[in-house]
């Protein structure tokens, strides 16, 4: 496929922006289209009634609410419209872009020291630190993807496979011989990076939208062996009394061998999740290190090399079969480690927890912090749970929300909220790129 | 010998659904060159008013069991256009000079939109209807014991789909439409500037994929006689698996990959085990796109830069 440059259908609306009957015409068009979509699956409601026959019942005040929102919804969107100009040809100037890069350097720091001091502020309220634990982990599953999607560039929508991999391969190993969680650790990670090339091997010669697919399939796959070979992983059941972390062979109880008994304070459950905050903050700012100092190695610049082009980086003689690959298993890796750190948390682990919106979720997070950009993951991971969490009566709403989300983030900020997809090294002087000279795929 | 007739038989069947479905695949990306990640959920939202028209038709005391599935089969294919063509005017059109990934992207949130949509506004409950055709012939007799049989509901879908397989080919290939639809296929600033109507002519590729996989969600509803929120995700990646087999962006390999992941699940339940029948599915993929990327009837792709 070929790129168009402005199809003539589509007027610049910048001269003589239409009046106010074209905008009330829009969106009369816009609700009575809403008025056919909503018309039977909104204005009527079905369900199984008492005797297993289907029933239903209508319900035409929702509908003609809806319909009336999205009509004024549609005015209101077609004013803005007008006021902000054309989506997307506003460009953020460059003194402010120079600004927000100098406030950014300080932000990551402060971050860190906010993120360190949080189980000293909040002790004593567990749901602060769980959330935190919980925004942690996706902060460290967003990295993780991010060396994939963000630096190499390959779109990954499989990736809860690892994660998957890692939480069943420490909760197996522990379980069954009763290793520890950190010999564990490693193995996990190792495994998941094993399954990664795995999965690296086939798609190599794939690009784009196919690679996204297979990568999905793949991440369906693992699920599916999970669920059905019950013999060794429990199935739908899923494996609970997975040990929990000790702080290098010292368990976190209150027996007499315990941590707190060894350092002579009283025992308190809060310990150990302490222990795993800072646990989970240690690995993902392992990730975070090993990502920065990759990029700084070949393999990282031929990451963002093959990013950028593929066919031109083959023509520079870069092996891209062990760029891919090396992409996938550092990429699998941590998804491993995130995982084995998953299962020793949760304690219980079971299929549920690895389905495909799991995936999603995380490249909603990448693709929400920029694609490459490390601060970008973090504030999007933060920003992310949090507002998932903020909604939590809306539960049952919250995928649509997610969904429509990131819909309006493709259309407005393609480039994350932090868009930084410039290169690491450049040939003589910094210089942004932006998406008008580079198109994945065009070259 | 007999159980695998029966087994040929229900296959085909259930490859003529997964093909109307790939047929939207394979024309959007033939056009736009992107996956249509929420066309499996199109298919759902289809299914699902195919039921809840049926239900309407028979509480306002309607009998006539082929007048119902007419008019159900009109409303949900209108309907359920009208949301496909919703779906790329609201998510894909402001992308199309967008990166690549981001219309992929677009269209997972999309599809998350339609699942939690549906889930919504009707529940999350399995909506069972009773069979509305039944009856069937036996096509033999086995010596075992064992019947083949061809029920009115396999002739129903395998007649439908054929029909409807000449009314699109026609479609496309004597129409005006039809011929917009294959200039932009090739080259869109061309077509353009030749006075083709890009946007419209997208617009209907959707429309007409979404009014297909309507079909096939009224199809699955009457095969199976039931409706779920979620059934759209798996349904709509075997379609993908079966246009990618016949070769994506051909018409026809869309059919022939439809049928052909059919009977492979068909068989492989038959057979292996039904465990891991959509495991067969999802491998199926993964190896065709390892091993023959074009598919079966599709074009090389030319690497540009």
């Amino acid at each position: 496929m070929t790129g168009v440059s402005g199809s003539p259908s589509e007027p610049k609306p910048a001269a003589g922006a239409p009046g106010f009957g074209a905008v009330l015409k829009t969106g009369a068009t816009s609700a009575f289209v809403a008025l056919i979509l909503f018309s039977l699956m909104i204005g009527i409601r079905t369900e199984a009634g008492p005797t297993g026959q289907l029933i239903y019942w209508t319900r035409f005040g929702d509908l003609a609410s809806l319909v009336a929102a999205v009509f004024v919804g549609s005015i209101a969107v077609e004013l803005v419209r007008q006021w902000w100009g054309p989506a997307g040809g506003r460009v953020v100037p460059a003194s402010v872009q120079n600004g927000l890069s100098i406030a950014g350097r300080f932000v990551a720091p402060a971050l860190l020291v906010f993120t360190l001091l949080v189980p000293v502020i909040f002790y004593d309220q567990r749901y602060i630190l769980d959330l935190g634990i919980l925004v942690l982990t996706y902060v460290m599953l967003g990295w993780g993807l991010n060396v994939v999607v963000g630096l190499a560039g390959l779109l990954d929508l499989g990736y809860v496979a690892f994660y998957a991999v890692g939480a069943y391969s420490y909760a197996l190993l522990a379980t069954n011989f009763g290793l520890s969680f950190w010999i564990c650790l490693p193995l996990a990670g190792i495994l998941a990076s094993l399954w990664g090339v795995l999965l690296g091997f086939p798609v190599l010669r794939l690009r784009g939208d196919y690679l996204a697919i297979v990568t999905l399939a793949f991440g369906e796959i693992i699920r599916l062996v999970i669920i059905n070979w019950q013999s060794l992983t429990g199935g739908p059941n899923g494996i609970s009394g997975i040990p929990r972390p000790s702080l290098f062979g010292i368990p976190l109880t209150p027996g007499d061998d315990g941590l707190a008994a060894m350092l002579g304070i009283e025992f308190s459950p809060t310990h150990r999740i302490v222990f795993l905050f800072y646990l989970i903050l240690a690995l993902a700012l392992l990730t975070n290190w090993v990502t920065i100092r990759l990029r700084r190695l070949p393999i990282g610049r031929a990451w963002e090399a093959l990013r950028e082009d593929e066919v031109a980086c083959r023509a520079l003689g870069i092996n891209t079969t062990t760029t891919k690959l090396t992409a996938f298993a550092t990429g699998a890796m941590f998804g491993g480690f995130a995982g084995a750190f998953f299962a020793t948390r949760q304690g219980f682990i079971s299929p549920e927890s690895f389905t495909f919106q799991e995936s999603a979720l995380v490249l909603a997070i990448v693709v929400l912090g920029g694609m490459g950009s490390q601060l970008g993951v973090a504030l999007a991971a933060l920003a992310m749970i949090g507002g998932f969490e903020l909604f939590r009566g809306l539960e049952q709403y919250r995928m649509l929300v997610f969904g429509l989300a990131m819909v309006l983030l493709m259309i407005w900020r393609p480039r994350g909220l932090i868009g930084h997809r410039a290169p690491t090294v450049y040939l003589k002087h910094a210089q942004a790129i932006s998406s008008d000279l580079v198109k994945e795929g065009h070259g | 010998m007999d159980y695998f007739a029966q087994q040929l038989i229900n296959g085909l069947v259930l490859g003529s659904i997964y093909g109307l479905i790939a047929i939207g695949y394979t024309m959007v990306y033939g056009i736009v060159g992107m996956i249509n990640f929420a066309h499996g959920d199109i298919f759902m939202i289809g299914g699902f008013i195919a039921l809840i028209t049926f239900l309407v038709l028979v509480s306002f005391g309607l009998t006539a069991i082929p007048v119902i599935l007419l008019i159900v089969l009109l409303v949900s294919m209108a309907i359920t256009a009208l949301y496909g063509w919703t779906v790329e005017r609201i998510a894909y059109r402001p992308l199309r000079h967008s990166f690549r990934l981001a219309p992929m992207l677009s269209a997972i949130g999309m599809s998350f939109v339609l699942i939690n949509y549906s889930q919504v506004a009707q529940g999350a409950r399995v909506k069972p209807i009773p069979p509305l055709i039944t009856g069937g012939y036996t096509l033999h007799e086995g010596s075992g014991g064992f019947v083949v049989q061809l029920s009115n509901i396999q002739i129903v879908v395998v007649i439908t789909t054929v029909v409807l397989l000449a009314i699109f080919t026609w479609l496309v290939a004597r129409t005006r439409l039809g011929r917009d639809m294959r200039a932009c296929e090739q080259d869109q600033t061309m077509a353009a500037l030749l006075g083709v109507d890009v946007d419209r002519t997208i617009s209907m590729t959707f429309v007409i994929g979404a009014a297909l996989a309507a079909v096939a969600g009224m199809m699955y509803l009457l095969y199976y006689g039931l409706v779920d929120f979620f059934m759209g995700f798996v349904a709509g990646i075997k379609a993908f698996t079966a246009a990618v087999l016949g070769g994506i962006g051909s018409l026809p390999g869309a059919m022939l990959g439809g049928l052909a992941i059919g009977l492979i699940e068909t068989m492989w339940s038959a057979y292996f085990s039904v465990e891991y029948k959509d495991v067969a599915a999802f491998s199926i993929l993964i190896v065709v796109l390892i091993f023959m990327p074009t598919g079966l009837l599709g074009r090389p792709e030319v690497e540009k830069v």
